[in-house]
């Protein structure tokens, strides 16, 4: 079928995506790579020398550095925990017999569709507002002192919030994947004796593996850059309790016009999601040679 | 399942799972039940606001008077499809290229074209910003709409190429040994299979960008701000006025709601790059 003349052909029709695209890679990455390495600020006109890591230097030594690398981790790790689990069991849920399970799915899966700066606010004035929120009054109600959540546990709180939006996802991908178990192994083995926890351990956990292991790369993307939650919610504080890496990178460089450092955190930024790509890619990369 | 379950079990389960999703919908129907309601009412105790406050529709009123809902709302729109309909433009030709007249680096091109989606937004805000400011992009639409299609290209053209290679190559033998010419082949043949494809490929890419809340957030301020933007700015105090955050947020996420329903499966395909089928 691929003559010489539908070869060239092919090549003109994919070269526009590949140009766009090389650009749209090439083009910011040098550039903030080359700025990472000058002392660049936007309301101080230094001339913008080379200074070499000294970027580099100030933005790894800088205590808030630190803070958001912890909280970073927190907040990826506490999420995936929350909606793998939670997704796994929600996806053992909807595959029972039961009525309505259409109407069911769907309010499951509805989170996942509002836009993370509605589902921040509405959790942060509507439900976690010590006064006049949901939790707060339910506290009063039966007598407990309101938890004050964007006070007190601050980032426990957008852990919370972002898992919310992130269980209807890993629902969806895991409720397909259960789709495509083998229901007649699973019946042999019950027929064999095998209790429900050994079915679960030894044929529901390893057909659901390779689902899962997408769903945490995946999330881990999105979950690196988590951005608008906790910048309608706490503005990274109080203090930087809730300062992500990208959070940071946004107050160095667009609050403190701040070039150089921002984009020396960018680069950090890159570095680590890379180690988390190229693990996806390999398993995305083996679908599709299967 | 082939066995037959009692009723009684079904039942059982209904009530389980049912409460579970009802706990995860409830936050969207509070607040659609809040956008109904005064503001006096809307921050009473959640009973009394269910059983002894009235219902009105003040509040959405007051949203689009007070800040131009409909500025946002079609800002929305601009970006989100303009985004969308140009990266299919964009990713039509190479997703059917690469499905149909494979070569030997197709699957090296398409893990690339992949890598650049994992690229954090972050790590090149400053430049994208600093190119936006000097070329007069910041704050318009259009600027949007091409950085939300770059970052959703790779996407686009993965959804696709999975669709077309679905295609049967054997159909459009067929067709040409029919005598078909190649604008008939693609017109009559091609089309109306890829259609299905296309459409929920179109579908996931508009929720994408209509939810997206990077850029947006960050390269827009008064003029060029979507929804997303919009509803950023009740953070306070405005967060404080229930009834119309609710009406806001409503009017926000009701379209992709709706939208959101019908793409369930595709979304599957979509946000794991073939990896669940």
């Amino acid at each position: 079928m691929a003559t010489k003349a539908s070869r060239a052909a092919a090549r003109m029709m994919i070269s526009p995506s590949v140009i766009l695209l090389l650009g749209w890679m090439i083009i910011p990455l040098s550039l903030t790579i080359y700025f990472s390495f000058l002392r660049y600020n936007l309301i101080t006109p230094t001339g913008n020398p080379f200074v070499g890591w000294e970027n580099y230097y100030w933005f790894v030594t800088d205590p808030s550095f630190k803070a958001a690398m912890i909280n970073t981790l927190l907040l990826v790790g506490g999420i995936l925990l929350i909606t793998t689990i939670g997704g796994v069991i929600f996806a053992l849920l909807l595959d029972l017999p039961m009525f309505g399970q259409g109407v069911i799915r769907i309010m499951v899966i509805a989170p996942f569709f509002v836009m993370p700066t509605v589902s921040a606010l509405v959790w942060k004035n509507m439900f976690m507002n010590p006064v006049n929120g949901i939790f707060g009054r339910l506290a009063t109600g039966m007598g407990f002192e309101p938890v004050d959540f964007f006070g007190q546990i601050p980032l426990l709180s957008i852990i919370f919030i972002v898992s919310w939006q992130w269980l209807p996802f890993a629902t969806l991908i895991l409720f397909t994947a259960m789709q495509s178990l083998d229901q007649e192994q699973l019946e042999a083995a019950e027929m064999d004796g095998a209790s429900w926890r050994n079915r679960f351990w030894f044929i529901i956990l390893p057909h659901l593996a390779r689902a899962i292991t997408v769903v945490i790369l995946i999330e881990t993307i999105f979950l690196l850059s988590i951005f608008a939650e906790i910048l309608v919610t706490t503005n990274g504080g109080p203090g930087t309790a809730t300062t992500n890496l990208t959070y940071l990178i946004y107050v160095s460089s667009l609050l403190q016009f701040d070039v150089g450092m921002g984009s020396a955190g960018g680069v950090i930024a890159i570095i680590l999601a890379n180690i988390v790509a190229i693990f996806l890619m390999r398993m995305i990369g083996k679908n599709l040679d299967a | 399942m082939a066995r037959a379950v009692s009723n009684g079990i079904k039942l059982r389960n209904t009530a389980i799972v049912g409460t579970l999703g009802f706990l995860m919908f409830f936050p969207i129907l509070w607040i659609l039940i809040l956008s109904f309601k005064t503001e006096e009412d809307a921050i009473r105790a959640p009973l009394e606001v269910l059983f002894s406050s009235g219902w009105t529709l003040e509040s959405f009123t007051t949203v689009q008077e007070r800040s131009d809902y409909f500025k946002h709302f079609t800002n929305s729109v601009v970006i989100a499809v303009g985004s969308t309909f140009f990266g299919i433009l964009i990713a039509v030709p190479a997703a059917w290229a690469m499905a149909f007249v494979p070569a030997k680096h197709t699957k090296n091109v398409l893990m690339w074209m992949l890598s650049t989606k994992m690229l954090p937004p972050v790590g090149v805000l400053v430049p994208i910003y600093l190119i936006f400011r000097d070329l007069g992009l910041l704050d318009t639409r259009i600027g949007l709409v091409i950085v939300l299609m770059l970052m959703n290209l790779p996407i686009i053209i993965w959804m696709l190429y999975t669709y077309f290679t679905e295609i049967p190559g054997e159909i459009l033998e067929a067709a040409r040994m029919d005598g078909a010419n190649l604008r008939e082949e693609v017109l009559y043949v091609l089309t109306p299979m890829a259609i299905p494809g296309m459409a929920s490929t179109v579908l996931l890419n508009i929720i994408l960008a209509w939810n997206e809340a990077f850029w947006t957030l960050n390269l827009t301020a008064a003029n060029a701000a979507p929804l997303t933007q919009f509803i950023a700015s009740y953070s306070s105090p405005e967060g404080l006025f229930y009834a119309k955050l609710s009406a806001a947020s409503i009017m926000a996420i009701a379209p992709i709601l709706i939208m959101g329903w019908f793409s369930q499966k595709q979304l599957v395909r979509g946000l794991t790059f073939g990896a669940v089928k």
